[in-house]
């Protein structure tokens, strides 16, 4: 008996593993690579990929394949951890990034490597609010009035929130002068006034605009003008007088291509996101080109004007520093919830 | 119920049965079917003839397919050592069967991921093997296999425990072999009950999102199965796309159930022929 | 359970089984072995796929709890706010499961005794839940039930509210895990001998006494199983949940969103030791009702 019990544990092992062995893959270059990167940016790379294999072809003559992948920031980022070969990523946050060079897949001072703090679109976030605007928010402020209902997602499992909760914050440091009680205060009444915390940006939309929760959503720019265009006529943009400079980052997995040769490739690949061509396509999906003069093609577009703090302030201290004060368990952002 | 007529009983359970599944069945449907089609036929067509809807609608019938084999294979064993004989361990035995039911699909991704993936004990040995599991096809078969694992063995368990060995017993004695008994004795009373496993085996690997959105990687084209290709169309603020991709999964589910429908019918006919 | 095996079965486990062909001396030692084939190559089968599909990769999340420290476990399994989160999912899940045995039980009834126009479709459709994406369910069920929607814009004005509240997360889950009390009793229905039904009513028991001693009891054991499936299925749901929920910190904040949560901050040690403890919960309900289950069904055989 137990020799016919190991005999079919045996027979099975050997099978599964003969099946799913592959002889090790050529060393020979690559001509395909992987992107990993964040919701949103699906219709933006499509175009991108487009013209980059065009580019790329003249160039150099080889035809290039390029996979994407979509998912939520922190998700992308450990799945590379994980074992998810991407070969560049392209995320939502720099502490996503971050989070894989410590890792050792990326080498240190990767920032440093592309223009703009490795940034080649930003964004900021803003007010999406009702038609007519019927509250008449127009600023931070505003929000944590008696009776607004405030849509946002959860700053813990949302980048966007993040964003969000910190140009909150930043208006508040300076409106009380940086008196820290009277910005809890304010924090406290702003999320008091939160409705429903959705898991990520695209829910709180749907939230907002679908099921016609609350007057104000606290919006990523790019995602408020594609929630204007899926709904016309129906909301309109308030860019508030402050917000946060939000510079979703670039990097080339130097683990991956070192293994499977496409270096070259994968730094061409993100280099030309910094060409005209590669800022213009930006522009046309709401995200505002680092590039000024282009950007300032898309003035009719972005409110150019708005004063954007970014996350290297000292009022902030760069990710590693906000994450582990404002979002950690046991953080700024959940003191708010646990001393209601 | 043609013995003592009260027929407000029937009446009013049926009644309470159709207006239950209108309000918890038909009416998400009926959400999903209209906003698939709220942009047009053309819309629609083109969502769901897409060349990445048609590779992952792929990948999610081939894993589906390798889910509803290895649970079947797995189930019949399982329900055979558990029902037919006797050993120590057997308790322990049959609730680890049911772990899978209890593990949050969060969390059923990520064991294979703490398993397999690169931060693993065994990924260095995996590597040098050359074997990629998870953020590949495997993983996602992997995946979907543990969510639907208990299904079948689950179903068969009961109504094998309930025949007793009696009719195997004989058939032993008598001289038959292993093949002869299952085929002849046992699958003669087990067949409904597999039916039925499989399809809810089926209808649940199709559908499941949460473990496989772990182990995936999204890669489209290769390791996005439909469900995850519904997602990043739905963050993509294409929302009629989203859910007409939907409707596919919601269709193959009516269609898998017609088809057991028709066997279902065929069988108990040839069966009253039988009979007479 | 013991019951129904061969007499000599359990005495023969630990004596080695043969090979059927050799029947002399299967027939010679036919009292103290296992007389139906296969014992060996079925267990192994068994095992080996316990061990790849469970018990290894279940191994390695105990493995990265562990990194944790007893003391380390202990805080992040009882935080408040993640008792609060176990709260939630429980009661919300309980309820679901509740509602699912009531609505099991006359579904299938109506299934397998009744016949009407649309009964096959009726039929059809159990399984959507399971084939339809959560997330997509989720979205569903909160375009109907938000104050904007079909129905909870019929029952605003009464001033109740489903959606973003504990009812509209019970509501999800009735919806997720309605094919598992469904399809479990309706094969044990369609089994069922009808003789002994009709012969009390021919000896005049009424026909709500007829449900009561012949039928519930040989259905209780089904649904008892459905019970504890739909509930230790609501209790992990997570995709669904978390659009209709409002995710508000201990009133509609459920467990499996703390752990993913903690997932985001790359926090994997306290992830898993939430995932642990929950586990730990479902599988002793599951483990509780194979018991009670196996009881019920021993009485009936008598």
């Amino acid at each position: 008996m137990k020799k016919s019990v190991l005999l079919s544990a045996g027979i099975l092992v050997f099978l599964t593993s003969a099946f799913l062995s592959q002889p090790p893959a050529a060393i020979a270059a690559s001509t395909e690579i992987v992107n990993v990167s964040y919701d949103p940016t699906r219709e933006f790379y499509e175009q991108y990929n487009a013209v980059f294999r065009k580019y790329w072809k003249g160039k150099s003559g080889q035809d290039v394949h390029i996979v994407q992948s979509h998912g939520g920031s922190g998700k992308q980022a450990r799945a590379v951890i994980e074992g998810n070969e991407a070969d560049v990523v392209t995320l939502a946050l720099a502490y996503d990034i971050t989070a894989i060079e410590k890792a050792g897949l990326i080498k240190k001072g990767w920032q440093k490597t592309f223009p703009s703090n490795s940034a080649p679109y930003t964004s900021t976030m803003v007010f999406l609010v009702r038609k007519g605007n019927p509250k008449n928010l127009k600023s931070w402020g505003d929000l944590a009035k008696n009776g607004i209902g405030v849509i946002t997602p959860n700053p813990k499992t949302s980048g966007a929130a993040r964003w969000s909760y910190l140009a909150a914050w930043a208006w508040a440091h300076r409106e009380y002068k940086g008196e820290e009680k009277a910005v809890l205060e304010y924090m406290g009444k702003l999320f008091r006034n939160v409705l429903v915390l959705d898991t990520g940006a695209r829910g709180s939309t749907n939230t907002f605009v679908r099921n016609g929760q609350g007057d104000v959503l606290l919006a990523w720019e790019n995602e408020a003008h594609l929630a204007i265009a899926e709904r016309k006529n129906e909301f309109e943009i308030v860019t508030p007088e402050i917000s946060i400079l939000a510079e979703p980052p670039v990097a080339v997995v130097d683990a991956v291509v070192d293994k499977r040769g496409t270096r070259e490739l994968a730094s061409g690949y993100l280099e030309y996101l910094y060409s005209d061509e590669g800022q213009r396509i930006a522009g046309k999906n709401y995200y505002r080109p680092s590039d000024p003069k282009i950007a300032g093609e898309f003035a009719g577009v972005f409110d150019l004007k708005v004063q954007l703090v970014t996350i290297d302030d000292p009022l902030f201290g760069g990710w590693e520093k906000a994450q582990n004060v404002h979002f950690a368990d046991g953080g700024v952002f959940d003191q708010i919830y646990a001393g209601k | 119920m043609s013995l003592k007529g009260n027929i407000w009983i029937p009446r009013l359970l049926t009644g309470t049965s159709v207006i239950f599944v209108l309000l918890t069945l038909v009416l998400p449907l009926a959400v999903v079917m209209a906003e698939a089609l709220g942009s047009g036929l053309d819309l629609y067509m083109r969502a769901v003839t897409d060349t990445y809807t048609a590779k992952a609608l792929h990948l999610t019938l081939a894993a589906t397919a390798a889910a509803v084999v290895l649970n079947t294979f797995f189930g019949l064993a399982a329900a055979w050592v558990v029902t037919r004989f006797s050993f120590r361990g057997k308790g322990v035995l049959s609730t680890v069967v049911d772990v899978p039911f209890a593990v949050s699909p969060v969390i059923a991704g990520l064991v294979f991921i703490l398993t397999f993936g690169r931060l693993s004990p065994l990924h260095p040995f995996l590597e040098a093997c050359g074997i990629k599991i998870v953020f590949a096809w495997p993983g996602i078969i992997l995946a979907t296999v543990f969510v639907t694992f208990p299904f079948v063995a689950r179903e068969l368990i009961p109504v094998l425990e309930a025949r007793g060995t009696d009719e195997e017993q004989a058939a032993a004695l008598m001289g038959a072999g292993f093949f002869t008994i299952f085929r002849r004795v046992t699958f003669p009373h087990i067949r409904w009950a597999l039916l039925y496993s499989v399809i809810l085996c089926a209808a649940r690997a199709m559908g499941e999102f949460g473990a496989v959105s772990v182990v995936s990687g999204h890669l489209r084209g290769k390791t996005n199965t439909l469900p995850l290709h519904v997602e990043i169309l739905y963050n993509e603020y294409r929302f009629a796309d989203a859910f007409a991709v939907a409707s596919i999964l919601a269709v193959a589910a009516i269609v898998i159930l017609a088809a057991r429908n028709v066997v279902e019918y065929a069988a108990h006919k040839e069966e009253e022929t039988n009979v007479r | 359970m013991k019951r129904l095996l061969p007499p000599d079965a359990a005495s023969g486990a630990r004596r080695p089984s043969r090979h059927f062909e050799d029947t002399g001396e299967t027939m010679r030692r036919k009292a103290g072995s296992r007389i139906i084939p296969g014992f060996g190559v079925s267990l192994g089968i068994t095992m080996t796929f316990i061990s790849m599909i469970v018990l290894i990769p279940m191994s390695f999340l105990a493995l990265q709890t562990s990194s944790l420290g007893w003391s380390g476990f202990w805080s992040a399994a009882l935080d408040p706010r993640v008792l609060a989160g176990y709260e939630v999912s429980f009661l919300c899940s309980l309820t679901a499961a509740l509602i699912n045995c009531l609505f099991g039980v006359i579904l299938a009834w109506v299934l397998t005794r009744y016949k009407f126009p649309g009964r096959r479709i009726m039929d059809g459709l159990i399984e959507l839940p399971f084939a339809l994406p959560t997330a997509v369910a989720g979205i569903a069920l909160t375009a109907i039930c938000s104050d904007k929607g079909w129905i909870g814009g019929a029952l605003a004005p009464l001033d109740i509210k489903l959606a973003y509240t504990r009812a509209g997360i019970v509501i999800a889950l009735t919806f997720i895990t309605l094919p598992f009390t469904v399809r479990t009793i309706q094969p044990v229905l369609e089994r069922l001998d009808r003789v002994y039904e009709e012969a009390g009513l021919m000896l005049g028991a009424s026909r709500e006494r007829v449900f009561r001693k012949i039928i519930f009891p040989e259905i209780t054991p089904a649904i008892l199983t459905g019970f504890g499936l739909a509930f230790a299925r609501g209790l992990g749901e997570y995709g669904s949940v978390v659009f209709i929920a409002g995710n508000m910190p201990f009133k509609t904040e459920i467990a499996p969103l703390l752990i993913m949560s903690k997932l985001e901050q790359f926090n994997y040690g306290e992830a898993t030791a939430v995932a642990l403890v929950m586990l730990l919960v479902s599988s002793v309900v599951m483990f509780f009702i194979n018991c009670v289950q196996s009881r019920a069904s021993s009485f009936i055989k008598e």
